[in-house]
């Protein structure tokens, strides 16, 4: 009894299986969705994951990781689809790539700016002035200095690691004159890229 | 009726909502729940915990449709739950279940996705759809916690899901009791 119900549970995911490798990957099967519903999402994210971590930076490691497995798949979607990109095994080409394409595809827009930090030679910063997934998550005062952004910090951070250039990637929010979610993401590249 | 929620639906999908890239969307979803899988390790437990995060999006959720439409107080259950897969359904994730399987008694109806998004890009292990995972039981929470906020205390469960190899998916809706007092606070 047990095995013909495995088999039977078998044949029905496979049933999924096939459905699954068959559907083309070539275009995006739906466009956008509400920025309501992603931003609903990831504050019940937060909220979630701030009952089980002690401190900010443990949240904001919680959100890196989260943010990784996005950039993971984010990054093998693009290097299918995109016709002019190869894959960048460099650090400035492939900050380029970030700033450029993969903004382009999340965020219909390009990053800010795209800096190198003067004290740090191993370090860069990609500015984006409003990120929009950020637009509705409001923190407390008490943690002021929790950064929502380690998400997206996250998702660079599987994609600097999908170019060869391993970084580790934080999220520090700058706000400025009429920009209060201005964001950046600083990369901090290994030594061995460095080289 | 139905005509009426469906312009209401589109007209607030076409010009009163911000959209976000789609793939950043389902991959965020799939991501939370690897991370519920991992934290608990059992699937009733991760079903549980979806459907209370579903309930507490869903009673903030209610307020966003009621301010971006203008949506007036749904006479019975038959027009809540149009406007549900009509105006909520689409507003948020831009599409539009159909509504069917209404019990006799008009208590009950399910709520038939052929279309969900969370579903792109993800396939269940052989071990998750044994344990009893219901992938996208947050959207079950959500219907509940909105339902509540309209004053309606409802059980909401999946009852078929394309991703256990089932034909289609489908959310069964129940009306329990109409609510009059204070609604109690959200679920922590």
């Amino acid at each position: 009894m047990q095995a013909s119900n495995l088999l039977k549970l078998d044949t029905r995911a496979s049933k999924r299986s096939n459905m699954l490798l068959e559907q083309s990957l070539a275009k995006p099967r739906r466009d956008k969705v509400s920025l309501g519903a992603f931003a609903f999402l990831f504050a019940e994210i937060i909220r979630y994951s701030q009952n089980r971590v002690l401190g900010i930076q443990d949240l904001e490691a919680k959100l890196n990781e989260l943010g990784k497995r996005v950039g993971v798949r984010v990054f093998e979607l693009l290097m299918w689809r995109e016709k002019n990109v190869h894959r960048e095994t460099r650090v400035l080409p492939t900050l380029m790539f970030i700033n450029t394409v993969v903004w382009r595809a999340l965020f219909d827009k390009q990053a800010d700016s795209l800096g190198h930090s003067t004290e740090n030679d191993d370090e860069y910063m990609i500015t984006d002035n409003e990120p929009s997934i950020l637009k509705y998550i409001s923190v407390p005062k008490e943690m002021a200095s929790f950064s929502p952004g380690a998400f997206l910090a996250g998702v660079v951070e599987a994609i600097v690691e999908g170019c060869q250039c391993p970084a580790r990637v934080t999220s520090h929010l700058v706000p400025a004159d009429g920009m209060p979610l201005k964001t950046v993401i600083l990369l901090k590249f290994s030594q061995e890229v460095m080289e | 009726m139905a005509k009426q929620y469906k312009a209401a639906g589109e007209e607030a999908w076409k010009n009163n909502v911000e959209k976000v890239n789609a793939e950043l969307f389902i991959f965020t979803y799939g991501s939370l729940v690897v991370q519920l899988m991992r934290d608990y390790e059992d699937c009733a437990a991760v079903n549980a915990q979806l459907d209370k995060m579903g309930y507490n999006i869903g009673v903030r959720l209610a307020d966003d449709i009621l301010a971006r439409t203008s949506l007036e107080r749904c006479a019975d259950l038959h027009a809540t739950a149009e406007a549900v897969a009509k105006v909520g359904f689409k507003m948020f994730l831009n599409v539009v279940p159909a509504v069917v399987g209404w019990s006799a008694d008009s208590r009950e109806f399910s709520l038939q996705l052929d279309d969900n998004p969370l579903n792109d890009f993800c396939e269940l292990p052989p071990r998750a759809v044994q344990d009893g995972l219901w992938y996208s039981n947050v959207l079950c929470g959500v219907v509940r916690g909105a339902l509540e906020m309209l004053h309606m205390q409802t059980e909401v469960w999946f009852v078929r899901d394309v991703l256990r190899g089932d034909d289609a998916s489908e959310i069964r809706v129940r009306l329990v009791r109409m609510l009059d007092e204070e609604v109690p606070a959200g679920d922590d």
